[in-house]
C-alpha cells in the first residue's frame, strides 16, 4: 500500500503552497530595482553562493543569533526548524531504504510509519526508527517551550510576547499540533504493528486501552489536516518568513542593497519578519514612556498587509536599537523611511532662493557645523578653539547662511525636497576645494557620508580631533573627573563610531562605562525622526536615559551630538558637554572664555 | 466712471466667519498646535528664514485663520531641521504641525491623505 485519502490534506495543500511561493518570489523579485538585479546576475555563480548557504544553515536552521541573545529562546526556534527540517530528511531517506527507490512518493517519508506497517525488518530499522522518534521528542520540546512561551515570555528571555493576530493564531495553532499528532499516530500505529521505537512504543503501550484500531485512522487524518492547515495559512500569516528568509539572505550576499525608494526587496524583507517580538524589547518608545503598538514587528506586519496607519509609521524614533537586535536583520530604519515617502513632484525646485548663497573661499579644510550646533554656540566656539590651537587653517562654511543637510527632510520622507538641499551643499562644499570635511552634528555627518555623493574624506568632529590628538597638535590635560559616554544614535549606530570619542576622553579623566552602550546605546529621546510624540513623552524618554547614564554619578555626561545634548542639558540635574567643549577646556596652555558659554555648562579649566 | 481712485476694499477678517476646520482636525493630530503664544522664536532661529522670507508664526496664523492661499508653497520652504521646536518656549512639536499642515492642504488641493 503506498497511498491513501489521508495524504490529500497534505498533498494538496503543499502544491498549493508551492505555487503560491512561487507566484510570490517572482513578483517581487521582477520588482527589484534594475541595480539590485544586475548585482545578483554578477554574483550568483561566485562563491557567495556557497557562504549564503552556510549562513542559511546557520540562521535558519541553528538560529545562532538567536541563541546568542538567549539560549531558551534560540533552542526553542532552533528544535521546531531544525528539527522538523531533520524529521523530513531523515524521514526521507528512510522511505527511499524501504522502497528501495529515491523516487518514491513523496508523501511516503511523512506518513511513512503509517504506510510501512509490514513486520518485515527493513535495513537498519532500529537506528532509523530510534532517530525518528528522538527528532519528534526534540520537536515536542521546541512545542512545549512555544506554549510555554506564550504564557511566561519572561521564562524565555522576553519581557514582551508579540500580540498576534488571528490568522497567525490559526497557523500558529495548527503547526504546534502537528507534532503532537503525529506523536499519537505513530504511537498508536506501532501498538498495532511494532514498528516504534523507545517513544512511539512506550506512549503506544499507554494508547492500548483505547481501542487503538479505531482511532489509528483518525489520529493519521488530523496530523494530515494540521499540515494541510499550516500549509494553507502559510503565505499569508508570518510563517511565510521561512521560505523568505532564505530568499532574502541569498539576495543579500549576492549584494542586493535597498535604496531609499520602495522595492521587491522591501517586499522580501516585509516577509521576511516572524515576528518573534525581539524587537518589542528593545524599543525605547515600549518600556520609558508605555507606547506598544508602534514598534518594528507592527509597523513591518502593517506595512505588509497595508493596513499601515499614519500614527504607527510616523511614531519612530529611527534610533536603530531593534535594527541592532533583529535576529533576521532587517533593515528596519530603512524600510521605515520607505514607506514615510511622500507624494512629491517629481524635478520640482523647492529651495530655489538658496541660489543667493555666496561663493565660499577655498580651503583645504571645511566645518560644516549643522543647525542643531547653532543652537549650541559653545560647541561652535570650542572647535574653532581647537582649530587654532591645531594651527588648521579652515572654512566655516555654514557660519552664516547655512543650509540643512537634507537628513530630516528624508527622514520624512520628502526625497525631492531633500534632493535640492543636498546638490546645493554639494556644490558649495566643491567650490571651497575642501579636501575634507569635519562637521559637529551626526546627523549631518551620517547624511554627508552616505547621502552626498563626495569624493573627500568625511570626518565627525571626535574623528577629527582623535586624529589631532594622535598627531600630537592637540595634547591633553588629564584630570580627577569621572565621564560616562552617551553614544548618539546616528554617530554609534548610525555610522560605527564607537571608540574614537574613548579615545580622546580616556586621555582627560576617568571614564566609566555604562550598562547600554555601543551598539546598545539608549537614544536621548530628542529624534528628529519622530514628529509623532511631544515633548512629554520626550522628556520621559530623555530621564530614562540619563538614569541609565548617570546610576555611576559621574561629574560630567559627555556626548558628541548636539541634539543629545540639548536634550539632555533640559534636565536641571545634570551636568552636560560635547565632547569637544569637554577637549577645549582640557587643551594644555589653553584658557577658554568663559563668558562664551552657557551658564550651566561652564566649563572648569585644569590647566 | 472712472475717478483716478477707488476706494479700497476692507481688509478686515471676520474671524467668527473663518474656516477652522482644518485647524481643528490639526489640533487633533498634534494638540500642542493651540499652545504656539506667537513669541516669534521659531522665526527667530529658523533656518530658512536666514536666508528668505519665510515665517513659521505667520503661516500658523494664517492656518488658524483658514486664509489658505499660497499657504502651501510657502510651507514648502520649511526645511524641517529642527531648530524651531528645540527654540519653542511653549514646546510645541512645530514640525509635526508645518508637516500637518502640508499634508491637510494637500488634501484640499488634490490627493486624499487618511488622517
Amino acid at each position: 500500500m503506498t497511498f491513501h485519502p489521508l495524504v490529500l490534506p497534505f498533498l494538496l495543500s503543499s502544491i498549493y503552497l508551492a505555487i503560491v511561493i512561487v507566484f510570490k518570489f517572482t513578483r517581487w523579485i521582477l520588482s527589484m530595482d534594475a541595480g539590485q538585479l544586475s548585482s545578483i546576475r554578477k554574483n550568483i555563480f561566485t562563491r557567495k553562493t556557497l557562504q549564503a548557504i552556510s549562513e542559511i544553515f546557520h540562521e535558519s536552521l541553528l538560529h545562532r543569533k538567536i541563541f546568542k541573545r538567549n539560549r531558551l529562546l534560540g533552542y526553542m526556534h532552533m528544535s521546531l526548524a531544525f528539527g522538523w527540517f531533520l524529521m523530513i530528511v531523515v524521514g526521507k531517506i528512510e522511505s527511499s531504504f524501504y522502497y528501495g527507490t529515491f523516487f518514491d512518493s513523496p508523501w511516503l517519508g511523512i506518513f511513512f510509519k503509517y504506510f510501512a506497517r509490514t513486520q518485515h525488518h527493513y535495513f537498519m530499522i532500529i537506528p532509523f526508527s530510534f532517530i525518528m522518534d528522538l527528532l519528534l521528542l526534540v520537536t515536542l520540546s521546541g512545542v512545549v517551550l512555544a506554549i510555554t512561551k506564550r504564557f511566561r515570555s519572561t521564562l524565555l528571555g522576553l519581557k514582551r510576547a508579540t500580540n498576534h493576530h488571528l490568522l497567525d493564531r490559526i497557523a500558529r495553532t495548527s503547526l504546534w499540533w502537528i507534532f503532537p499528532f503525529r506523536l499519537l499516530a505513530e504511537s498508536s500505529t506501532a501498538e498495532l504493528t511494532g514498528n516504534g521505537s523507545f517513544l512511539t512504543d512506550t506512549v503506544g503501550h499507554m494508547l492500548a486501552p483505547l481501542s487503538v484500531a479505531t482511532i489509528e485512522l483518525p489520529l493519521w487524518w488530523i496530523y494530515s489536516f494540521c499540515i494541510g492547515i499550516f500549509f494553507v495559512t502559510l503565505p499569508y500569516s508570518r510563517y511565510m518568513h521561512i521560505p523568505t528568509e532564505v530568499i532574502l539572505i541569498l539576495l543579500r550576499k549576492w549584494g542586493a542593497v535597498s535604496g531609499e525608494s520602495y522595492s521587491g526587496l522591501t517586499d522580501i524583507q516585509l516577509n521576511s519578519c516572524s515576528r518573534c517580538g525581539i524587537c518589542i524589547d528593545a524599543c525605547q518608545l515600549g518600556f520609558a514612556s508605555d507606547i506598544q503598538d508602534v514598534q518594528s514587528v507592527y509597523f513591518i506586519r502593517d506595512t505588509r498587509y497595508k493596513t499601515l496607519s499614519d500614527e504607527v509609521a510616523d511614531n519612530c524614533l529611527m534610533c536603530g536599537r531593534c535594527e541592532e537586535a533583529c535576529p533576521v536583520g532587517l533593515e528596519l530604519t530603512m524600510i521605515r523611511q520607505q514607506v514615510r515617502q511622500k507624494k512629491e513632484v517629481p524635478g520640482k525646485h523647492y529651495f530655489e532662493y538658496s541660489a543667493g548663497i555666496e561663493k565660499p573661499k577655498q580651503a583645504d579644510v571645511v566645518y560644516f557645523a549643522g543647525c542643531m550646533t547653532h543652537l549650541s554656540p559653545s560647541i561652535i566656539n570650542s572647535m574653532k578653539a581647537i582649530f587654532d590651537k591645531a594651527g588648521e587653517s579652515f572654512l566655516f562654511l555654514d557660519e552664516d547662511k547655512g543650509l540643512c543637510c537634507g537628513r530630516p527632510l528624508r527622514q520624512q520622507g520628502f526625497l525631492e525636497q531633500s534632493k535640492d538641499l543636498v546638490n546645493k551643499n554639494t556644490e558649495l562644499i566643491k567650490a571651497s576645494g575642501a579636501k575634507l570635511l569635519v562637521t559637529s552634528c551626526p546627523i549631518c555627518y551620517k547624511s554627508f557620508k552616505e547621502e552626498y555623493k563626495l569624493d573627500i574624506p568625511v570626518l565627525h568632529h571626535t574623528e577629527y580631533i582623535e586624529n589631532l590628538v594622535k598627531q600630537q597638535k592637540v595634547q591633553l590635560v588629564q584630570s580627577d573627573l569621572t565621564m560616562v559616554y552617551h553614544d548618539p544614535c546616528e554617530l554609534g549606530r548610525g555610522c560605527g563610531v564607537y571608540e574614537a570619542p574613548r579615545n580622546i576622553l580616556q586621555n582627560m579623566g576617568t571614564l566609566t562605562p555604562v550598562e547600554f552602550e555601543k551598539e546598545a546605546s539608549y537614544c536621548c529621546g530628542g529624534s528628529l525622526a519622530n514628529m509623532a510624540i511631544g515633548t512629554d513623552i520626550q522628556q520621559q524618554i530623555r530621564d530614562n536615559t540619563l538614569e541609565m547614564l548617570t546610576k555611576s554619578g559621574p561629574d560630567v555626561l559627555v556626548t558628541a551630538c548636539p541634539l543629545c545634548k540639548k536634550t539632555f542639558a533640559r534636565n536641571q540635574n545634570t551636568k552636560v558637554l560635547d565632547i569637544a567643549e569637554m577637549v577645549a577646556a582640557n587643551m594644555e596652555g589653553f584658557e577658554i572664555n568663559q563668558s562664551n558659554n552657557q551658564k550651566n555648562n561652564t566649563i572648569t579649566v585644569q590647566s | 466712471m472712472d475717478w483716478g481712485y477707488e476706494i479700497s476694499k476692507t481688509r478686515g477678517i471676520d474671524l467668527d466667519m473663518a474656516d477652522t476646520s482644518l485647524f481643528e482636525k490639526l489640533v487633533k493630530k498634534v494638540p500642542s498646535a493651540t499652545k504656539c503664544i506667537q513669541c516669534g522664536t521659531c522665526c527667530a532661529t529658523c533656518t530658512a528664514s536666514n536666508q528668505i522670507p519665510f515665517s513659521f508664526r505667520h503661516c500658523q496664523i494664517m492656518f488658524r485663520r483658514g486664509q489658505f492661499e499660497h499657504l502651501s508653497a510657502e510651507l514648502d520652504k520649511c526645511m524641517l531641521c529642527g531648530k524651531c521646536s528645540l527654540a519653542c518656549p511653549q514646546g510645541v512639536n512645530t514640525r509635526a504641525v508645518i508637516s500637518t499642515m502640508r499634508l491637510l492642504l494637500t488634501d484640499i488641493n488634490d490627493i486624499n491623505i487618511s488622517l
